[in-house]
C-alpha cells in the first residue's frame, strides 16, 4: 500500500497542478490577447457600431473600406517608406558593426580588453536622456535635424546591448577553430569574415530582429529628430493623427493593425532568435 | 631585451625595419592593435555619442542654453536651484515616477514569474502560450498606447463595457488622477513579456535532479517553488529587477501617448516632464540638469539594489 501510493498520488499531483496551470495560462492569454482582438474588431466596425454598448466581438456589418480610408488620410504609405529607409539601413549598419565589436571583445586576446568590455557594459546602465540634449544640439549644428540621419548614423558605431548579445555568443565557439585556421596562415581578417561570422550566424540574427523590432517601434528618437511631416516614420505619424482626430477609432486601429501585423510575422518567422537572443543576455548576465 | 641589443648592432636603416618588424610581428602587440582595429567603431561611437554629449549635457546644466541661437551663458546652480526649491512639478514628477517604478517593479516581478512557473510546467501548447505572452512586446508602443486608450475609455471602452454586463461600473482607468497612474502600470505589465522568457529560461537552467530529490523527500509543488524555483531564481530576479528600474525610471513612450502627463498632471513622469522642458519649452539648461539628477539617481538606486542583492540572491549552485 504504502510503496504504491506515492507515484499514485503525485499523478493525481500532476493531473490537478496541469489543469491548474492551463486553466490560468488560458485566462493570462485571453488578457494578453485582448488589446489584438479588439484593435482588429474595432477596424472592421463602421462608425455607429463603434461606440454601441454593450459591446460586440464581430461586427454586424463588416467595414473593410476603414483599411483603404485610413491608409489614404494618415498618408500610410508615406510613412511606411520612412520607416523601411529607417529600418534597413539601421539594421545592416548594427549587425555589421555589433558582428566586429563583438569579435574584438572575444576572439582576440589583447591586455585591458576585459576592463574596456566592462566599460562598455556599464554604458548601458547610462539614462539616454543624459545624451540626448547635448546629442540633439550636435545634430542639428551639422544640420542633420529633420532628418533620417541621427537615427540611423549611431548604429554604424554599435551598441553595448547587442555587442553583450554577440559576445556571449562568441565565447562559447571553441578556440581551436581560430587556432587551427591562423595556424594555415589565416589573417585575423579573414578568421573573423570566413570562420566566425558564418558560425555566428543565429546569434547575429538574433541583433538583426532586435533591431529591425525596435527601429520599426521606435517613437521616442523620431519624435525629436523627425519634425517635418514629409520624414515621419510610422509611429511619429500615427501618433500625430491620434492627437489631432482621437475618436476616429475605427481609423485609427485600421492603422494600427497595419502598423502592428508585420512585426508579428517577423516574430512567427524568428520566433527561436527572439527567444534565444533575449535568454542569452538575461541568463549569464 | 635580446632583440633590443641585437637591433643596435645593425645599421640604421636595417635596425628601424628591425623595430618596426619587432613591434609588428610581437604576438602581445599584434593582437592588441587587432583588438583595437575590431573595436574601433565602438571607440568612435563612444567618444561621439557618450562621452562627448554626458560632458556636454553636464556643461549644459550650468548655463541657460538656448537651442534657438546655440548661445550658452553660464549660470551656474540656478539651475539645480530651481528644479529643487521652486519646481513644484518637479518634486511631483518625481514621486510620480517612483510610485510608478515600485508599482511597476513589483508588479510585473510577481506576474512574470507566475507565468514563467506556469510555461516551466511542461504543460502542452508551451510554444502557443509563450507566443502569447510575447505578442505586447512586438507591439509598436504608439499601436498598442491607442488600442489600450480605447480600451480603457470609461464610457465606450471594451473594459467597462464588459464590467457593465456585470453590473459593475468601472473606474474611470485613464481619466481620473486617481486611477491613471496605475492604469498606466498595468499597460507595462501586459507589455513586460520580455522577463517572462528570461524567468523561463532562468528557470529550465535549475538543474532537474534537486528536484527529484525533492520529491523523493516528499516536497509538493508549492515546496518546490518556494525552496528550489525561488532561492536559484534569485540571480535572473536581480537582473531583471535592475532593467526594469532603469526603463521604469525613465518611462517616456506610454504616458506621453496615452496621457500627455495628465489628467491634472498625476501621470507626469519624469521623462515626460524632461522632454517637455527640453523640446518644448526649450529650456535645454535646466533639461540638462533633470537628467543629470536622474543619472544619479539611477546609479543610487543601482547600487542600492546591488548591496541589499548579497541579503537575497543566491549564488552557489
Amino acid at each position: 500500500m504504502t510503496l504504491t501510493r506515492g507515484p499514485v498520488r503525485s499523478r493525481q499531483d500532476r493531473t490537478l497542478s496541469a489543469v491548474a496551470s492551463h486553466t490560468v495560462l488560458i485566462a493570462l492569454s485571453i488578457v494578453f490577447m485582448m488589446p489584438f482582438v479588439w484593435m482588429v474588431s474595432s477596424s472592421l466596425k463602421p462608425n455607429a457600431e463603434i461606440f454601441l454598448m454593450p459591446p460586440r466581438l464581430f461586427p454586424e456589418e463588416w467595414r473593410f473600406a476603414n483599411y483603404i480610408e485610413s491608409v489614404q488620410a494618415i498618408n500610410f504609405f508615406g510613412y511606411l517608406l520612412n520607416t523601411l529607409k529607417y529600418s534597413v539601413v539601421t539594421t545592416i549598419a548594427a549587425v555589421a558593426s555589433n558582428a566586429m565589436i563583438a569579435y574584438g571583445f572575444s576572439r582576440v586576446r589583447w591586455p585591458g580588453r576585459d576592463a574596456v568590455f566592462f566599460f562598455v557594459i556599464a554604458t548601458m546602465m547610462l539614462p539616454g536622456a543624459v545624451t540626448m540634449i547635448p546629442l540633439f544640439v550636435f545634430f542639428s549644428q551639422l544640420g542633420w535635424v529633420p532628418s533620417l540621419k541621427p537615427l540611423v548614423i549611431p548604429a554604424f558605431f554599435g551598441n553595448a546591448y547587442f555587442i553583450f548579445l554577440l559576445r556571449q555568443f562568441l565565447i562559447t565557439l571553441p578556440q581551436e577553430l581560430d587556432d587551427a585556421a591562423r595556424i594555415d596562415g589565416c589573417s585575423e581578417w579573414g578568421i573573423f569574415t570566413r570562420i566566425v561570422l558564418p558560425l555566428a550566424k543565429p546569434a547575429l540574427m538574433s541583433v538583426f530582429l532586435f533591431e529591425l523590432l525596435w527601429t520599426w517601434n521606435n517613437f521616442m528618437g523620431p519624435l525629436i529628430y523627425l519634425r517635418d511631416p514629409k520624414t515621419f516614420t510610422l509611429s511619429v505619424g500615427l501618433q500625430m493623427y491620434f492627437t489631432q482626430h482621437g475618436a476616429e477609432w475605427g481609423y485609427l486601429m485600421a492603422a494600427g493593425t497595419l502598423f502592428t501585423l508585420p512585426m508579428i510575422v517577423v516574430f512567427f518567422i524568428g520566433q527561436r532568435q527572439f527567444i534565444e537572443g533575449i535568454t542569452l543576455t538575461g541568463i549569464k548576465g | 631585451m635580446a632583440s633590443d641589443s641585437q637591433a643596435q648592432r645593425l645599421s640604421r636603416p636595417q635596425r628601424l625595419t628591425a623595430r618596426l618588424h619587432i613591434r609588428v610581428t610581437s604576438p602581445k602587440t599584434r593582437n592588441l592593435l587587432w583588438g583595437l582595429f575590431f573595436i574601433s567603431p565602438w571607440i568612435i561611437g563612444f567618444l561621439a555619442f557618450m562621452v562627448y554629449p554626458i560632458l556636454g549635457s553636464l556643461y549644459y546644466s550650468f548655463t541657460n542654453f538656448n537651442v534657438l541661437r546655440f548661445e550658452a551663458d553660464w549660470v551656474g546652480l540656478a539651475n539645480y536651484r530651481e528644479i529643487f526649491t521652486q519646481d513644484r512639478l518637479f518634486r511631483l514628477t518625481l514621486s510620480n515616477t517612483f510610485r510608478y517604478a515600485a508599482m511597476f517593479i513589483s508588479i510585473a516581478t510577481i506576474m512574470d514569474i507566475l507565468a514563467a512557473f506556469l510555461l516551466s510546467l511542461r504543460v502542452k501548447g508551451l510554444s502557443v502560450y509563450r507566443t502569447m505572452l510575447f505578442l505586447p512586446v512586438m507591439t509598436p508602443a504608439v499601436a498598442a498606447a491607442m488600442t489600450w486608450v480605447w480600451i480603457l475609455n470609461p464610457k465606450h471602452g471594451l473594459v467597462n463595457g464588459a464590467l457593465a454586463m456585470l453590473g459593475i461600473q468601472g473606474p474611470p482607468w485613464l481619466a481620473s488622477p486617481r486611477t491613471a497612474l496605475f492604469s498606466l502600470v498595468l499597460v507595462a505589465v501586459w507589455a513586460s513579456g520580455r522577463a517572462v522568457l528570461i524567468y523561463l529560461a532562468g528557470i529550465q537552467d535549475i538543474p532537474s535532479h534537486l528536484y527529484e530529490a525533492a520529491e523523493i523527500d516528499g516536497a509538493n509543488p508549492w515546496h518546490r517553488m518556494r525552496h528550489i524555483t525561488l532561492p536559484l531564481l534569485t540571480p535572473v530576479m536581480l537582473f531583471n529587477v535592475v532593467t526594469m528600474l532603469i526603463f521604469s525610471l525613465q518611462e517616456f513612450s506610454g504616458p506621453f501617448i496615452m496621457t500627455g502627463g495628465g489628467p491634472n498632471n498625476s501621470t507626469l513622469l519624469y521623462g515626460v516632464y524632461l522632454y517637455r522642458r527640453a523640446f518644448m519649452d526649450l529650456e535645454m539648461g535646466v533639461a540638462s540638469a533633470m537628467a543629470w539628477v536622474l543619472f544619479v539617481v539611477v546609479l543610487l538606486l543601482t547600487l542600492l539594489i546591488f548591496r541589499l542583492s548579497q541579503r537575497w540572491v543566491f549564488y552557489d549552485r
